[in-house]
């Protein structure tokens, strides 16, 4: 069946992207909440299983519409998205962290800026990253770009770990001197300062979440809430189940910020080109289109918001260490996109939910379920002694150790896959769709009906 | 016909051309252009497509290159001044290699305001070359080209688009996964919606709204002068190759161009969307857009332009009315490959 015959099967089925959404997202937390129901999880577990999967949907949602303006407007072959992530966080890091060294004598500082001042920053220099990358590597055939990417978001991960910036000591004071006229004398609060090496970052600084609701003066209600539900209903310490959840709708708030943004981009002028280039950049050219300039504010922007997604998804982890900003991530965000369809936002985002939901936290569910169901005992040590019980004709080892291994395994599942898309549905789950680009409808104009003699002021006017 | 004296004495073409042409502007070997009187005698040979032609011709006998014709009945060292009005485009001396070849050697032309004007010759003569140097898809070894008076050599492709030398390619390429609409509105210049910032923030976003549903209007218009307005929200990939070389003229036409360079219009294009082509082409040449026109089938240029300019293997062969193409012995040569 030709991509034509899918298309006009599938226009007008899913006339609206909230209905689609909505139903997509519905599904898997109603599948969540079956196995959480499975499993025997009270209200906790089960408030802790969705804040989770939240997490999951709006880190990958990000990162998807992230990778959208890039690979799927622009046709920018970006595979170094966890490297501006990195740099997001770890900036954020360096510049929100307190300046005082805590946690020990390992620990380095930070510059003790407020939380939102370290994000702004991470944001920033993530922005300013893919300028210093894309200038080089724009002009260049889009694999290079690709390669480009690649050996950067490594180069970044061994930074991370590089002995060299893993603490610098600050000095108490910096003058800068220059002809015996002093311009002016910096009192540095931090103390140390550093990369932390390959022992990571102890991301110490305030809850973002805390420093959220503080800024919106919430903060007393948020509390008040947590009180409330602590008479009510989960009387044991729920905070973090409640601070979970926020963060995920956090997150979910994330998602819809990127996307408004980024469909604004998309749906004009300025995304028009970015389409143009992805089909044919001498053409955009030769219409008088700065291709070069397109390409790089596309891939600057894009950049800023991996920074972003990755500030916000590590932040609320205690700690970062380099070992998570392998390659894989990259990886995962373009499965992401690629279920989703490249060139749609909704489809990115629901590429992002469904990859979040079935292919990164289903099969740990799925191993949980089984295990849950039929109680099958210990798996064995090692694939020999699983393989060996087929002697004897018991698959139940096997199985066992399958099940076992499954968070090996998930990758294997991923790359299946993406292989059976690439086959049968290449465009994606809405990558077949019309997002026209264009700020408004371009249906005729009502009273504009022309015929041909009026085209002709567009000779004679000149 | 009447100034024979003239010849294009270059290298490459051989020997007697001399007696037929007029107007040739031999390759680089620019012959002058005795006097102003033949104006009109050419205009009556050249015939057919009205007045603008016999300017063509004389005209450029006298530009390109004041410098070093033989005859030295050179007009002036018109590089500049009188060219910016007459001539929009000038091409002098390009010279362009790939490796060991040479692609293009020595071209010089130049084309009159308000002419359609042929540029054939076998393959491999170095047609496209020509035109991806003209128009900044490649930089030339040498030589200049000027666009109504300025030097745009070197430039970059959108930048030459930008001051109204619009073009169109050899295979047609529409941008497939978008509409025929979006590939209109991707046209037009000047658009202000192109700034991110200004796409994006919500006051702006009303002014490139604004701006939009203007242009909507003019991109309308120009679909139905090209009558494929019912293809308006077809996928560009789904287009016919005819339909393609329609939907790529009124493209370029929508970047409010001067001049549209047009890259083998009538490949693969059946007879009948041919003939429609055509009379597009004429009307809007009188309207004041200057065509220069790259072309295998022989007829069509002989019929339509009012003056051709034969290719072969990197240099102009000769440049004159298609009366005097056609009788030019060396250009059958060129085309048949020995004597006749």
């Amino acid at each position: 069946m030709s991509v034509d015959d899918l298309r006009g099967r599938f226009e007008g089925l899913f006339e609206r992207d909230v209905t689609l959404v909505l139903a997509v997202l519905g599904t898997i937390y109603l599948a969540y909440v079956l196995a959480g129901v499975a499993f025997g999880y009270g209200l906790r577990g089960q408030l802790n299983s969705i804040a989770n999967l939240t997490f999951y949907v709006g880190a990958f949602g990000m990162l998807a519409l992230a990778l959208n303006l890039h690979w799927g407007y622009t046709g920018l072959f970006n595979i170094g998205i966890v490297g501006f992530m990195g740099i997001g966080v770890y900036v954020t890091a360096l510049v929100s962290k307190p300046p005082v060294a805590q946690g020990g004598a390992a620990q380095v500082g930070g510059l003790g800026l407020p939380l939102g001042v370290g994000m702004l920053a991470g944001v920033v220099v993530a922005g300013g990253f893919g300028l210093l990358v894309a200038l080089p590597a724009l002009r260049l055939r889009a694999d290079y770009l690709a390669i480009v990417t690649v050996a950067f978001s490594e180069i970044i991960r061994f930074t991370m770990m590089s002995r060299t910036f893993q603490s610098y000591t600050v000095p108490d004071t910096i003058d800068l001197t220059v002809a015996g006229v002093q311009l002016f004398s910096l009192d540095p609060t931090a103390d140390t300062i550093g990369l932390g090496g390959g022992g990571g970052l102890i991301l110490n600084y305030a809850d973002p979440l805390e420093a959220l609701l503080r800024t919106l003066f919430l903060w007393e209600p948020y509390l008040g809430f947590v009180a409330f539900v602590q008479r009510t209903l989960i009387p044991n310490n729920p905070k973090p189940v409640i601070d979970g959840l926020l963060y995920g709708i956090v997150l979910l708030i994330g998602v819809g910020l990127f996307y408004l943004l980024l469909s604004r981009t998309g749906k004009s002028p300025f995304g028009r080109v970015l389409k143009a280039i992805r089909e044919d950049e001498d053409v955009a050219n030769a219409l008088g289109k700065d291709t070069d300039r397109f390409k790089l504010t596309a891939f600057v922007l894009g950049s800023a918001l991996m920074g972003l997604g990755g500030i916000l998804w590590y932040s609320s982890r205690g700690s970062i260490t380099p070992p998570s900003f392998r390659p894989n991530i990259t990886f995962f965000v373009w499965i992401a996109l690629i279920i989703g369809g490249a060139g749609s936002n909704t489809g990115s985002f629901l590429g992002g939910a469904i990859f979040a939901g079935l292919l990164y936290e289903g099969p740990r569910y799925v191993k949980n379920l089984v295990e849950a169901a039929f109680n099958l005992g210990d798996a064995p040590r090692n694939f020999g002694e699983a393989v060996a019980a087929f002697g004897s004709l018991d698959p139940v080892p096997f199985l066992v150790y399958t099940l076992d291994s499954v968070s090996q395994l998930r990758l294997v599942i991923m790359g299946v896959v993406l292989i059976w898309l690439m086959h049968n549905r290449p465009e994606g789950l809405l990558g077949h769709r019309k997002e026209t680009a264009s700020s408004v409808d371009l249906t005729r104009p009502s009273g504009g009906d022309a015929g041909n003699a009026a085209a002709a002021d567009g000779g004679e006017n000149r | 016909m009447s100034e024979s004296d003239d010849t294009a004495v270059d290298g490459s073409t051989p020997t007697e051309e001399p007696v037929e042409n007029d107007g040739v502007e031999g390759d680089r070997t620019d012959e002058a252009e005795p006097t102003e009187g033949p104006i009109e005698g050419d205009s009556a040979s050249a015939a057919g497509d009205g007045s603008t032609t016999a300017a063509g011709d004389d005209t450029d006998g006298a530009e390109p290159g004041g410098a070093e014709t033989p005859d030295g009945t050179v007009h002036a060292p018109e590089d500049s001044g009188v060219s910016v009005d007459a001539t929009p485009l000038e091409v002098e001396g390009l010279r362009r290699t790939f490796g060991g070849i040479v692609a293009v050697d020595d071209v010089s032309f130049d084309v009159e305001r308000g002419t359609m004007t042929g540029l054939i010759g076998p393959n491999g003569a170095g047609k496209s070359t020509t035109f991806n140097l003209i128009t900044g898809m490649l930089d030339p070894d040498a030589g200049t080209v000027r666009f109504n008076g300025e030097d745009i050599t070197g430039l970059e492709p959108h930048e030459i688009a930008n001051q109204g030398l619009a073009r169109t390619f050899q295979i047609a390429r529409e941008l497939e996964e978008m509409t025929v609409l979006e590939n209109m509105m991707l046209a037009p210049k000047g658009q202000i919606g192109e700034s991110l910032w200004r796409s994006v923030m919500p006051i702006t976003r009303r002014e490139v709204r604004e701006q939009e549903t203007e242009q909507l209007e003019r991109v309308w218009e120009v679909l139905d002068f090209f009558e494929i307005d019912h293809l308006a929200e077809e996928y560009a990939g789904n287009l016919s190759g005819g339909q393609r070389k329609l939907l790529e003229m009124a493209r370029a036409l929508l970047t409010d161009p001067d001049m549209l360079l047009l890259d083998e219009p009538f490949a693969g294009v059946n007879p009948s969307l041919e003939k429609r082509l055509l009379e597009h082409i004429h009307e809007l040449r009188e309207r004041g857009y200057t065509f220069l026109i790259v072309e295998h089938d022989m007829d069509l240029i002989m019929n339509n332009c009012e003056r051709v300019i034969v290719m072969h293997q990197g240099r102009v062969l000769k440049d004159g009315t298609p009366a005097e193409i056609k009788e030019s012995e060396e250009v059958i040569e060129a085309y048949l490959g020995g004597e006749v």
